[in-house]
């Protein structure tokens, strides 16, 4: 009965809204790519290189929207490099993928170390702190969980609105999805698939930082090594679980949280009985499952993973 | 822009684009040394001289390259059939776990016995673990990339648990370690007093089998031709589901030999701490050795060299030894840039 009694908390949806937070950015990212026609595995790490570069701009005494904008910069740069390497030259995605994250994590560590030499605890800013919308907050537990979070978490709801609108009501996105399905077809119409591809992954590789980012500057306070561990992975599994339509992907991601949250809160009930290794095993295994339940369903965009060459049949 | 073909890429050509990549590499961790307060040729120097300056430089390379070479087969067997296995890292661990299992007095046998016997059992759990993700891939048409990275973090956290667990050493002073192997179950060292041990010879010895198992056999032609084109395969008549299990299977069993040889040869016992992500590092082995696996070996002992000067000089020199990793996975972009220039021309317009 205690087990249930969770689900009807307002603390425990707050805390689902606020582990969504990241990967309903990064998922956005993955997906847009994706729906471009190409598969970014470099999403771990410029996750980390988000996290790193929002966090330091704001220890060196900058701005928290600035420090967002950094970090989206940063990231729009590995997705430069992701791309430049897999849309014109056409090279193995899953190879420059693993690449761009080996890269852009071991960058952000050396980065950290030569910024902080001396620090054994890591340091803290003030992040970005709950900002209750009138009225709406005052909601019994949906108040609390939709609008008494950080201005990131209510960007997070926007970007998910604005992927969605410019993906399926405008001609931009019209093209970046016909890139991934049939870039013949785009590049009949006189539109670039290069250039589609390339501000897809940038724009993809953006929002995966600002998603790191939210980490270390609305979640927690400070930047620590590891600290990603694995959550990009886990957003490429949503955006399988979401068929690639953004509200579905936010709808995995909110399911997503709210059973992390739910294995956190059910690891203290148990008291220690069942391993806690157990418990933090769970999401991860859940991505697998999700993958294996939406598989007979899953519709990749066609033109995924497949490189494009102007001219080519 | 676009890309052509070149019909026969001269010799010039296929030597100046990876010496180029090389040359990219080093000049993106000169950049580093510098934002870093450091001059890079002395850095360089140190990376040199701390990777192979001295005998004891040298066999730690090798000490280091052991695993990596095992990774490094692991992934050019399973890439070369476009089996994307990113997680070699959890057979490792798993094939470490079997080795702690088996080799702490489990088994009455004597050593000449008991290690192939470990061996066999470590390659099994090894294959096993990546015949789940390769059976996903061929019957639900679910991404192996994704659910051998996946299955990274659950092992790894499986072997926490082990090691806080059944695993737990009783003498470990409460740290999260298993019991050492048995003497029997030992690999001998290779010098007396050196840290070089006999998992090297072995992973030599799998690097020709491997490429004995690439170059000369029907398997090898069939893994070759399902990663090349898999419907041309199929209608060829190779039963292309097949081959990618048995490309998964051997693959986790290489892949499973380097958590044997680092527990049996150089630690001894089993910690969480075990790998500094030698899986991942494998990828970056296999796609320099180009996927060939006697190029692994000497892949494996240039990014094994990386490693260790960095960790010499960064204690003298005071350049975060993660510049290593920077260099790694650097090579790895520069690297696959340079064969894709060697193979074709680009036309701008």
């Amino acid at each position: 009965m205690e087990a249930f009694d969770i689900l009807l908390q307002a603390s425990f949806w707050v805390a689902a809204i606020r582990i969504a937070s990241p990967l309903i950015f990064a998922t956005m990212g993955e997906l847009i790519c994706e729906r471009a026609g190409v598969l970014n595995l470099g999403i771990e790490g410029i996750m980390a290189a988000g996290a790193f570069a929002g966090w330091v701009t704001v220890y060196a005494g900058g701005n928290l929207w600035t420090g967002v904008i950094i970090a989206a910069l940063v990231g729009a740069m590995f997705g430069l490099l992701h791309g430049t390497l897999t849309v014109p030259f056409g090279l193995s995605q899953h190879v420059v993928g693993i690449g761009i994250t080996l890269l852009a994590t071991s960058l952000t560590y050396f980065t950290y170390r030569i910024t902080l030499p001396e620090v054994t605890s890591p340091p803290k800013i003030a992040p970005f702190q709950p900002l209750p919308i009138p009225l709406l907050s005052e909601i019994p537990v949906v108040g609390a969980a939709l609008f008494n979070q950080t201005p990131l978490t209510y960007l997070a709801f926007v970007t998910v609105a604005v992927v969605a609108w410019v993906l399926y009501r405008t001609p931009l996105g019209m093209a970046v999805r016909a890139a991934g399905e049939n870039p013949a077809a785009v590049e009949a119409q006189g539109i670039g698939v290069t250039s589609i591809r390339m501000g897809a992954v940038m724009v993809g590789s953006a929002l995966m930082a600002i998603g790191g980012a939210f980490l270390t500057m609305s979640a927690f306070n400070s930047f620590f090594f590891e600290m990603i561990n694995g959550r990009g992975w886990i957003c490429i599994a949503l955006v399988v679980f979401g068929s690639w339509r953004p509200g579905k992907a936010l709808l995995g991601a909110i399911l997503f949280a709210a059973f992390d949250a739910y294995q956190v809160r059910l690891q203290q009930l148990t008291g220690g009985v069942v391993p806690y290794q157990i418990f933090l095993m769970m999401p991860y295994a859940l991505s697998i499952l999700a993958l294996i339940a939406m598989s007979r369903r899953a519709s990749y965009p066609k033109a995924l993973m497949v490189p494009y060459q102007k001219g080519e049949r | 822009m676009r890309l052509e073909p070149k019909p026969q890429p001269s010799l010039a050509e296929t030597l100046f684009y990876p010496l180029g990549a090389i040359v990219a590499t080093f000049a993106v961790a000169a950049l580093l040394v510098l934002a870093a307060g450091a001059s890079p040729f002395s850095v360089f120097a140190l990376v040199a001289k701390g990777a192979a300056g001295s005998q004891f430089a040298l066999l730690e390379t090798l000490t280091r390259a052991t695993p990596l070479i095992f990774t490094g087969l692991a992934v050019a067997v399973a890439f070369r059939a476009r089996l994307w296995n990113i997680g070699a890292e959890a057979q490792l661990y798993i094939g470490a776990v079997v080795t702690i299992v088996l080799g702490t007095g489990a088994l009455p046998l004597p050593a000449p016995i008991l290690l192939p016997v470990i061996m066999l059992a470590v390659m099994a759990a090894g294959a096993l673990l990546l015949l789940g993700p390769a059976v996903l891939k061929t019957s639900f048409g679910v991404d192996e990339v994704v659910t051998t990275l996946l299955l990274n973090f659950i092992v790894l956290l499986f072997v926490s648990m082990l090691l806080e667990g059944v695993l737990k050493d009783p003498m470990g002073l409460g740290w999260p370690q298993s019991k050492r192997v048995i003497a029997d179950a030992q690999l001998p060292r290779l010098i007396t007093g050196k840290r070089l041990h006999f998992g090297f010879v072995i992973a030599i010895a799998a690097a020709v089998v491997t490429w004995v198992i690439m170059k000369k056999t029907a398997l090898g032609y069939e893994m070759r031709a399902v990663g090349h084109n898999p419907d041309a395969a199929r209608f060829a008549g190779i039963p292309v589901n097949r081959v990618l299990m048995k490309t998964a299977l051997l693959s986790g069993g290489l892949a499973a030999l380097a958590g044997f040889s680092e527990v049996a040869g150089l630690k001894g016992n089993l910690t969480l701490d075990l790998s500094p992500g030698f899986g991942y590092t494998g990828i970056v082995v296999a796609m320099l050795a180009l996927l060939n696996p006697l190029g692994v070996v000497a892949a494996a002992i240039f990014v094994a060299g990386i490693f260790v000067g960095a960790d010499a000089m960064s204690r003298s020199a005071g350049v975060p030894s993660y510049i290593a990793e920077v260099m790694v996975a650097t090579a790895l972009l520069t690297m696959v840039t340079a064969i894709m220039l060697t193979r074709y021309r680009i036309r701008w317009r």
